[in-house]
């Protein structure tokens, strides 16, 4: 992890979408800058951009124009393939209806992504052993998803986007299966854990209730950014 | 652990469906083989069973016993020739009477004479006994028993069992060339043959020489081109309905290998589609198309795997639970083996057509909650 440059550095990013040949643009000279350590709440409303402009910087989507710079690596020209290594090693995922892999228990869902990697198991056991640990998971590492309360799948997958000790972590809508109580106590867990960590976070949101547990809060609307 | 493997190991039921049906795929193909394999045996073991390098007939008969004549100075001039001694054979199909079986006491039989040798069967017995092929157990002969061959009920006493050695359907029976003659000239005076007159000879090659210029010495004997020289691998070839027979089993064997191709490629496709939101995930989290596919082909060579051992386990108790000599099954670890691969085969090639749906998978479904 680079902590001297910026977790992510959006200059003039545009996407737009061809769709039955009209332009349709997603994200227009959008600019964004998250400081090391830094929890960005990214609050729009449905179609507003949030996802592209997530996609973008998690090296989902390739930009049509402009630069994005994660950790002090410049994504912009990556092919896809490059791209697939860039997630795999320096960005975490949490994506809005969890994800969890159903067959897998809670243990292997954060080992997977060691599995998609380089292999370094042994590191990697000690890894997601130390994280179920610190998300007070330790005794229900051997547990399927379906044997997990809400909660409990929230926080196995906090620990799955951290296995590989990322630069930014993109969390989708994380609260949104959540009651309220529920949620505040997961944007509890994120804010003490990217804290601890140093690690950067964009919370993607429509709920205008959890963005105090972030550093800041930056709403868009039809793909522009307000700062 | 891969999670392909730990999918297979979770949810097992989800792979039933897939096991079953390749399991009873796998099966036909292991039992259709083994009737091909059984059906070839009973029609060539005999001819398998001739221990030399060359068959020599005459050139009209078209590789057939039966209508082959050698005489004997044509032998004596190829015996020249080669510089080796050569070994008269002949055959000639029958129905031999078994004593104490009532009135269904009619066995096919295959009845040789030989001189040369032939594996697995001792020298020529004495004078009115044969070494009989174990198949004739089946229609109630035992050693000692005295068949009775052919219309004229020629005699012939068992003097001793032999294995493998059918040929055309019909169980052998080996004699000396004395009562083979016999035999013929009672209950076949169409083709009766004089003393030492052959239907075919069996020459090996001179030591230290090839069969192929034993051949060639043969050919230069033979100006006229009356003698048809033959491997004993094209000999078995030639036998009427051999090839005829593994050209249709290969066909129906070929079918059922494409039979199990759509089946993986029809299930493999369904896995997909319904893992599409799963892939995606993974391939936000940095799963390459490549990691993903090779789940798919581990899960497709375990279902594959699992499949081919409980087939195998089936056709060998099939075989063992049949009467002996009531089905020309012949089951073999070689086309159980060869089997297995075909059907491994399948498997990759039918999972290969899932692989442009997952290079299709788009990870930014993953996110916005439209997975």
């Amino acid at each position: 992890m680079n902590t001297t440059s910026p977790a992510l550095e959006m200059r003039g990013v545009r996407k737009v979408y061809e769709v039955a040949e009209t332009e349709v643009v997603a994200l227009a000279e959008a600019s964004l800058t998250v400081a090391h350590d830094e929890i960005v709440a990214l609050v729009g409303p449905s179609g507003s951009g949030k996802t592209t402009l997530c996609s973008i910087a998690g090296g989902i989507l390739g930009a049509s124009a402009g630069t994005v710079v994660v950790g002090g690596e410049d994504i912009s020209g990556y092919d896809p393939r490059r791209l697939t290594r860039f997630r795999r090693e320096q960005v975490g995922f949490v994506f809005q209806s969890v994800n969890l892999v159903p067959f897998l228990t809670a243990r292997e869902n954060l080992l997977v992504v060691d599995e998609f990697g380089r292999r370094e198991r042994r590191e990697a056991r000690r890894r997601a052993d130390r994280l179920l640990e610190e998300l007070g998971l330790s005794d229900r590492g051997a547990n399927l998803p379906s044997q997990l309360s809400g909660g409990q799948r929230q926080r196995v997958a906090i620990g799955r986007a951290l296995m590989n000790e990322p630069s930014l972590v993109l969390f989708d809508e994380p609260t949104s299966s959540l009651d309220t109580e529920l949620g505040a106590q997961v944007m509890e867990l994120i804010r003490a854990e990217m804290k601890s960590r140093g690690t950067s976070a964009i919370v993607v949101t429509h709920d205008e209730r959890i963005t105090h547990f972030c550093d800041r809060t930056v709403g868009i609307v039809d793909g522009v950014l307000d700062a | 652990m891969n999670p392909a493997i730990n999918e297979l190991r979770r949810e097992p039921s989800r792979f039933a469906p897939p096991t079953t049906i390749l399991t009873l795929i796998a099966l036909l193909l292991m039992f259709l083989g083994g009737l091909l394999d059984g059906l070839i045996r009973n029609s060539t073991g005999a001819v398998n069973a001739i221990d030399t390098d060359l068959i020599v007939f005459s050139e009209s008969s078209q590789g057939s016993f039966l209508r082959s004549r050698i005489e004997p100075e044509t032998r004596q001039a190829i015996e020249d020739a080669v510089g080796t001694t050569s070994g008269g054979l002949g055959v000639t199909l029958l129905g031999a009477r078994v004593p104490g079986n009532g009135p269904r006491d009619l066995a096919n039989v295959a009845v040789w004479g030989y001189e040369s040798p032939i594996e697995g069967v001792p020298a020529p017995p004495a004078a009115g006994t044969g070494w009989a092929d174990e198949r004739l157990r089946a229609d109630g002969v035992e050693v000692g028993d005295e068949l009775l061959v052919g219309p004229s009920r020629t005699p012939v006493m068992v003097a001793g069992w032999v294995s493998n050695t059918a040929y055309n359907g019909q169980s052998s029976l080996w004699v000396d060339v004395e009562t083979w003659h016999t035999v013929l000239n009672q209950n076949r005076p169409d083709a009766a043959l004089a003393p030492g007159v052959f239907q075919a000879l069996a020459v090996s090659a001179p030591e230290g020489g090839s069969p192929e210029s034993a051949a060639a010495t043969i050919a230069a004997v033979d100006p006229e081109g009356d003698l048809l020289v033959l491997t004993v691998a094209e000999t078995r070839d030639a036998i009427p309905g051999v090839t005829e027979q593994q050209r249709t089993f290969n066909q129906i064997l070929g079918v059922t290998v494409l039979i199990a191709l759509v089946v993986v490629a029809l299930f493999f496709a369904l896995l997909t589609v319904e893992r599409t939101s799963l892939y995606a995930v993974f391939k936000a989290l940095g799963a390459g198309t490549r990691s993903i596919f090779i789940g798919l082909v581990a899960q497709a060579i375990a279902v594959t795997t699992v499949a081919a051992l409980l087939a195998a386990v089936a056709v060998v108790a099939i075989d063992a639970a049949l009467p002996a000599g009531s089905v020309p099954l012949f089951v073999s670890p070689q086309r159980i083996i060869v089997s297995t691969l075909l059907l491994f085969v399948a498997a990759v090639v039918g999972c290969a057509f899932s692989l442009r749906r997952v290079l299709r998978v788009d990870p930014a479904t993953a996110l916005g909650g439209s997975s």
